[in-house]
């Protein structure tokens, strides 16, 4: 399987892509940075809702049962789910016991993170996305590449070429608006004749048993409102303690992930309704592992607004796949090892440590921090390259003795063979698109010693 | 005040104009600098490549190297931050923790410890200055387009005080320049996308020069400019401070 890098090079070969892809999201970070510099306190929002998810997290057991017990009693049927086959078998089990065969689901990164609907379509099971943007990836038999804008890696063009082939749209048909209209009409239907919706679940209120599903298009409320049969799925780490908390979340999420100041609809859902069914899972799947790695814990505070990888100059040039995993970008960076570390070992070291995602995170996640520390924990548990750490012993041998560093500065400065701008041969991958510094005649050092001893 | 002078690696073999250009500046200043001879690197390409357990050498070097001055002064903020942020020895570790609070770069240390308010150099030209990530974000050496906070630059007032230097405006104005230390290699189609990008964005808006206050980033830029023959030079900032002679390579 490729690995970030090599994917990302694949996404490079079309450089004019690239820039519209960046620029497209560069301009949802713009959108975000207007809408929080127009709240003055925003900085100790960002800290109180990370001191919220903090004691959450901190008291994690308490809470859900907390929360169990409220939803319970409010008629809502509780299940527990260790990890994503767990998962996949209750929803499965709720749908085949009640003879459903299609279900409508609106935008959840767990059921992505769980592949539910490969594994339902495998059962027989037949479901629709019901967001826009996750409906044409789905079309297009793509997972999605960004958590908040699943399709934002396609151009309008393209789109128009999938609902041309699957909805039946005029062939070269790109305007947006019809194209919207064309799905609209194609997702109504789906809305008025299944039995069952499943949503995501944004904020589930420990004191009240209720939780809190945000979007845009108001796609989640017509599902579950239309639907027998409600599930709601939700990572154990989305609780929050009362309800009061959840007006600092509701500011700071949209701002943060498309600088609206507050999704279109933010649905509390408590009770069915009479008539209705309503389940909702609770899902580990790796949660508490990672809840237990006191260095990676806080990852678990994340909201999944996305606006990391918004910012992100190398998510914008590389693209939400060539993360190979559901949750891209840098908080999926240091999601993903905690699941596969084998897998995702490449992932904490795409990137730079430029540290912009730490500093646009909502809920101060230290996301840089971690990508560090992942490095370190992938290459003591033996998942580096062995070639780089033959390399990088020489090195630190090198720079450990002085006297070996002076001869080795002397012999034309090869002290910096090791360093990866060095050589200028195609064999180095820095010299593909960069020459390396000239050489002086002297180095500081000999400079010094001539002029200042 | 005695100052120890910590030129990184990657300075002392490619960019000594930019050491002897901070040993000058910080001499002018009156600051009795001293340059340990033994001196190598800050430990950062192993450490941020995962391999921070081999950074023991360069660490206890670094102690002892540095130990006994009342400040340390690097042209370079990345080495700087990395310091900082992750000295330590097995043997000694209060000592480090301690140097590492007497850590600073160059800017820092001109703003914050000499509290420098003129300088006595000239530079006429169109400057772009480049905000490395580690200085900025990492060392807070200017304010952080993401945050809702009040604006600030320690190497853009210190500019300020160099006569002739216009500053020209960025479209990104602190967007990473992908070089990443071994992600420049590991990651080369992003990263050097990264650099082109960065390079475009001061071309495009009219810069004679770049400056920053880490030569990696410079480095990087470099390699990109003069790959495409681009009429753009970099220099680093103590360069400029100090008042620009002519070249000693």
């Amino acid at each position: 399987m490729k690995d970030h890098a090599e994917l990302a090079e694949v996404f490079n070969k079309d450089e004019q892509r690239v820039d519209w892809h960046d620029e497209t999201l560069w301009w949802v970070r713009q959108k975000r940075d207007k809408a929080s510099h127009l709240i003055p306190d925003w900085e100790e929002l960002r800290e109180t809702a990370s001191q919220i998810k903090l004691n959450v997290l901190s008291d994690l057991g308490n809470y859900l049962e907390m929360f169990e017990q409220n939803a319970i009693n409010n008629g809502v049927k509780v299940y527990w789910a260790a990890d994503a086959t767990e998962h996949n078998h209750i929803v499965h089990t709720i749908l085949k016991g009640r003879g459903i065969t299609q279900m409508v689901k609106s935008k959840s990164m767990l059921t992505e993170e769980c592949h539910l609907n490969h594994y339902l379509e495998e059962q027989g099971i037949e479901v629709i996305d019901s967001d826009l943007g996750e409906r044409i990836v789905q079309l297009a038999n793509e997972p999605p590449s960004h958590i908040v804008l699943p399709c934002i890696h396609k151009k309008k063009e393209e789109i128009g070429e999938i609902f041309h082939e699957h909805l039946g749209s005029a062939k070269g048909e790109d305007d947006p608006q019809i194209l919207t209209e064309t799905a609209r009409s194609h997702l109504r239907d789906t809305f008025l004749t299944r039995k069952a919706a499943l949503t995501g679940v944004n904020f589930a209120v420990a004191e009240t048993g209720e939780f809190v599903v945000c979007t845009n298009e108001g796609n989640a409320d017509m599902g579950a409102h239309l639907a027998d049969v409600h599930i709601a799925s939700m990572g154990i780490e989305k609780l929050i303690p009362q309800r009061k908390h959840l007006g600092i979340f509701l500011r700071l999420l949209t701002r943060s992930a498309t600088g609206q100041p507050i999704t279109t609809y933010s649905s509390h859902f408590k009770k069915p309704r009479p008539g209705q069914e309503m389940h909702l899972i609770l899902v580990d799947n790796g949660r508490s592992i990672q809840l237990g790695r006191e260095d990676f814990r806080n990852s678990l505070k994340c909201i999944r607004c996305g606006a990391c990888m918004n910012t992100c100059p190398v998510y914008r040039r590389s693209g939400g796949h060539s993360y190979h995993t559901a949750v891209a970008g840098p908080i999926g960076s240091i999601l993903a090892p905690n699941l596969d570390m084998k897998k995702y070992a490449d992932l904490p070291f795409a990137s730079t440590l430029c540290r912009s995602c730490s500093n646009v995170c909502p809920v101060k996640i230290d996301i840089h921090e971690q990508l560090y520390k992942w490095r370190q924990v992938i290459i003591k548990e033996g998942y580096g390259d062995k070639k780089k750490a033959a390399a990088m012993q020489a090195m630190a041998f090198t720079l450990s003795n002085p006297t070996v560093y002076r001869m080795a500065g002397k012999a034309g400065r090869v002290v910096m063979k090791y360093a990866p701008f060095a050589v200028n041969n195609s064999l180095n991958p820095w010299y593909k698109h960069r020459d390396m510094p000239k050489p002086p005649k002297q180095s500081f050092g000999e400079w010094y010693s001539e002029n200042r001893k | 005040m005695r100052a120890g002078l910590f030129i990184p690696c990657y300075v002392d073999q490619f960019y000594p104009n930019a050491a002897i250009a901070t040993l000058e500046l910080l001499e002018k200043l009156g600051v009795e600098v001293g340059y340990p001879s033994r001196q190598t690197c800050c430990g950062q390409p192993m450490a941020n490549s995962g391999y921070e357990h081999l950074t023991e050498g360069c660490n206890t070097l670094f102690v002892d190297n540095f130990a006994e001055y009342d400040y340390i002064v690097t042209p370079s903020g990345s080495c700087a931050l990395h310091l900082k942020e992750h000295l330590h020895t097995k043997d000694n570790n209060d000592v480090a923790l301690g140097v590492r609070k007497k850590i600073y770069e160059l800017t820092e240390f001109l703003t914050d410890v000499l509290k420098v308010d003129k300088l006595d150099a000239k530079f006429p030209h169109k400057v772009g200055l480049h905000q490395s990530c580690h200085g900025q974000r990492g060392l807070k050496l200017a304010q952080m387009t993401e945050l809702t906070a009040a604006p600030f630059s320690k190497p853009a007032s210190l500019l300020g005080m160099v006569e002739g230097v216009e500053l020209i405006t960025l479209n990104r104005a602190d967007e990473c320049c992908g070089f990443g230390g071994t992600f420049c290699v590991a990651e080369e189609a992003v990263s050097s996308k990264m650099g082109k990008d960065r390079v475009a964005d001061h071309e495009h808006n009219g810069a004679e020069y770049i400056t920053a206050a880490d030569l990696s980033c410079l480095m990087h830029m470099e390699g990109i400019m003069r790959r495409k023959n681009s009429k753009v030079k970099v220099i680093h900032i103590a360069e400029i401070l100090n008042g620009v002679k002519e070249v000693v390579a």
